[in-house]
């Protein structure tokens, strides 16, 4: 990991980067914001922890706890709601059995995550399954390609 | 003779998640494979272009023989075999395949100005855009304006800040001319985070170049030497294609040094935000590059004084920098002639929602909304009655049918209680529950709330405690007259944009939708069937046929009944999730 770390500090020296390029660079390459990393990172530049999570926790594209081996992105825009979006969730909370305030399955392979607006409106509810995009979805299509993942190994 | 053949893929938001790469991969295979290759490649070059505007029937294709269109919809990778054949081999267009008369009338009244090049070339390359006439406008800027003059030109051209606020763009260039500073920034604010809205992913993607040729003459204009596109990360597309467009602009010096060996210098960086809606907002986002939490700081001084480290910067809009070559190539006049006295130009909308033939427009300024719902969009979809339009994302409000004779400027919007916005436009038919779109909205902007001053962040919170409560029939007299007067505290005592204008969607509905408020608060009942508490689901027995469907369907075992006899639902176990709505063919499901 370490050396992972250290490729990080010397592109974010050389693009003279800020917290929030680390922040999406250690994105990027684990999924989430490890906090060994935050912890490395706040010695090396003599920053506190505490201000890499102040950031981190402000942005949505940060995540604090790892996510699942598949992530479901519905869409939640305002084109998306009226079309129906929270059905897609709900619907997706029953088929995985997720109590409330929880968006990753216990097994740890789906992610269900809402967002404000992915930009392809005009083809509303849309959700992405792994970056895919799914126009036009109901929640039994979009089941119905999750139980077509399920079956494969799973993996990103 | 040497026929020239132009096939066009869109490749825009929705083309490309419709499957626009694999429609690119089979004309490639196709027109490989075929035995004339040697012919086709001469006579026939294959394009990838940004968004063709009418998403709702992507994904587009246009085929260009001779100068001659033609566009055929909702195109798969296997329908290409037969208009390769048929169209480019044999000339003989496949004529089931062509956009009928509602693509015609989708663009009759549209003029595209900043779309101009959107869907025509390929945004990944640099002499397309040349071969339209790009970056002859900062050629001209650079080395036959003076500052002033470009300022001028701007500033009579009558465009306004396509951001939403409207802030006319001249005086704000002309502004930070007017300050002596040896460092000025110039941002471009691609940061589209308004739910409902992707006109700037569409620009960015579609024709990069124009915006990039918009900073250029910026930064001449009021003498700056950094830049930055501010775009946010859920737009990785958008990242890579500006990107591209740069590294384009730095080979063929036009940016970087001595640009066109004029002597000017500027130099242009892309920053990817990391997903705040407050970000949107200018102090927000300068705080954000910086490397901070964006949260606004307050006004004490304009951007064009003080803004990004504290120097003078410009920050305008993506469509805003997208117009400004245009209006340098074709004149100020031009410009303005387009819209209407107060507000220059087109503006482009993002129209989605209950219509036909959602997509990406670009209208004149002065157009009313019926001409753009109905002339434009085709009207709702499913034969349903028209509700509301919502403009403005959470900052706008809904306008009822009453008032869709409105013209579209900054001022008459603004008088109805909404706003222009950055251009979402979500159309919303009679099954949409009023109270429902305002609390949406609500939950959206209390989200995103950095929390720095109180009004926002505990005045949008108690507001949406009590929109909660309305929809769960827990609502109390009163309840309306306390969010009127609580949305009218928030929207003068909020420090930023996002605060000051958060109650606007509950303020309109209220406004236009009073009753709909009423039915909910004291019959404990949703007009519209939406709101969960406040509606039951039964099953009609003249239309049930006992197929049997919404018993499969249902996920809480709530419909019992035998094949081919009635069936019923047991509302003790219903768990309200409308699935049943959704799959009975016969309209046998009623909620009310």
């Amino acid at each position: 990991m370490e050396e992972v770390l250290e490729k990080i500090l010397t592109t974010y020296r050389k693009e003279e980067g800020n917290i929030i390029s680390i922040l999406q660079y250690l994105e990027e390459t684990f999924g989430y914001i490890p906090e060994n990393a935050v912890n490395w990172f706040s010695k090396k530049l003599v920053i506190p922890a505490s201000r890499f999570y102040g950031i981190a926790t402000f942005y949505a594209q940060f995540h604090i706890k790892p996510p699942g081996k598949n992530i479901i992105i519905v869409c939640s825009g305002t084109a998306c709601h009226v079309k129906g979006s929270d059905r897609l969730i709900s619907g997706l909370k029953r088929e995985f059995n997720l109590p409330e305030g929880e968006d990753t399955t216990a097994d740890r392979k789906f992610t269900i995550e809402r967002v404000a607006c992915v930009g392809t409106c005009g083809m509303s509810p849309v959700a992405l399954i792994n970056k895919q995009v799914y126009g036009k979805m109901t929640a039994n299509k979009l089941i119905k390609e999750i139980k077509i993942l399920k079956g494969k190994k799973t993996g990103r | 003779m040497r026929a020239d053949i132009k096939i066009k893929v869109c490749m825009g938001p929705s083309g490309i998640a419709t499957g626009g790469a694999d429609v690119i991969e089979a004309f490639k295979n196709e027109i490989n494979s075929i035995g004339k290759k040697a012919i086709i490649e001469e006579r026939c070059s294959l394009h990838q272009v940004g968004c063709l505007g009418f998403c709702a029937k992507d994904v587009l294709v246009e085929v260009v023989v001779d100068g001659k269109k033609t566009i055929y919809e909702y195109v798969k990778p296997g329908m290409v075999s037969r208009i390769v054949k048929e169209h480019i081999l044999e000339g003989n267009p496949v004529t089931e395949w062509i956009a009928g008369e509602e693509y015609y009338n989708f663009h009759k009244k549209q003029i595209k100005v900043v779309l101009s090049n959107c869907g025509e070339i390929d945004p990944e390359d640099i002499n397309a855009y040349l071969a339209v006439g790009g970056y002859e406008a900062a050629r001209m800027a650079l080395t036959l304006m003076s500052p002033e003059e470009i300022v001028e030109v701007v500033k009579s051209s009558n465009l306004r800040g396509r951001g939403g606020a409207g802030f006319p763009t001249g005086l704000k260039w002309d502004l930070s001319l007017k300050i002596k500073s040896d460092v000025k920034y110039v941002i471009c604010n691609g940061d589209e985070g308004d739910p409902g809205a992707f006109m700037d992913r569409s620009v960015m993607e579609g024709d990069p170049h124009s915006v990039i040729e918009g900073m250029i003459i910026c930064a001449k204009a009021i003498g700056s030497h950094q830049g930055y596109i501010y775009v946010r990360a859920e737009y990785p597309l958008a990242v890579k294609r500006l990107q591209i467009a740069i590294n384009q602009c730095y080979e063929a010096g036009l940016l970087g040094e001595n640009i066109l060996g004029t002597g000017f210098d500027f130099d242009l960086k892309i920053y990817q935000g990391a997903g705040a809606f407050v970000c949107g907002e200018a102090t927000a986002l300068m705080r954000s590059i910086e490397g901070k939490r964006g949260m606004p700081t307050p006004k004490l001084w304009r951007s064009a004084e003080k803004g990004l480290w504290e120097k003078p910067t410009v920050l305008n809009n993506v469509e805003t920098f997208a117009n400004i070559p245009r209006i340098i190539l074709k004149g100020a006049d031009w410009y303005s002639s387009l819209g209407t006295e107060r507000s220059g130009g087109t503006k482009v909308f993002a129209l989605t929602g209950k219509m036909k033939n959602a997509g990406l427009i670009e209208v004149p300024l002065g157009i009313t909304l019926r001409e753009i719902i109905y002339d434009i969009g085709g009207g709702i979809e499913n034969g349903r009655a028209f509700k509301a339009v919502q403009t403005g994302g959470p900052s706008g409000g809904c306008i009822p049918a009453e008032l869709l004779d409105i013209e579209v400027d900054y001022e008459s919007l603004a008088l109805v209680g909404s706003i222009m916005g950055s251009g979402g436009m979500v159309v919303l038919d009679e099954t949409d529950c009023m109270v429902d779109i305002a609390k949406f909205f609500l939950e959206f902007t209390q989200a995103e709330s950095c929390g720095k001053c109180i009004p926002c962040r505990v005045g949008t919170k108690r507001m949406l405690e009590i929109l909660n409560r309305i929809t769960v029939g827990n609502a109390k007299e009163g309840d309306i007259e306390l969010l009127e007067e609580l949305g009218q505290d928030i929207k003068v005592t909020s420090l930023c944009g996002l605060g000051l204008t958060a109650p606007n969607p509950v303020l309109s509905t209220i406004r236009y939708f009073r009753n709909e408020y009423e039915a909910h608060i004291k019959d404990k009942k949703c007009p519209a069937a939406v709101c969960k508490d406040l509606i039951t689901f039964s099953i009609l027995e003249e239309f049930c046929n006992g197929c049997g469907a919404c018993k499969r369907a249902c996920p809480a075992d709530a419909i019992i009944g035998k094949r081919k006899k009635i069936h019923k639902i047991d509302p003790e176990p219903c768990i309200k999730c409308g699935t049943c709505f959704d799959v009975c063919k016969f309209n046998a499901i009623m909620k009310m």
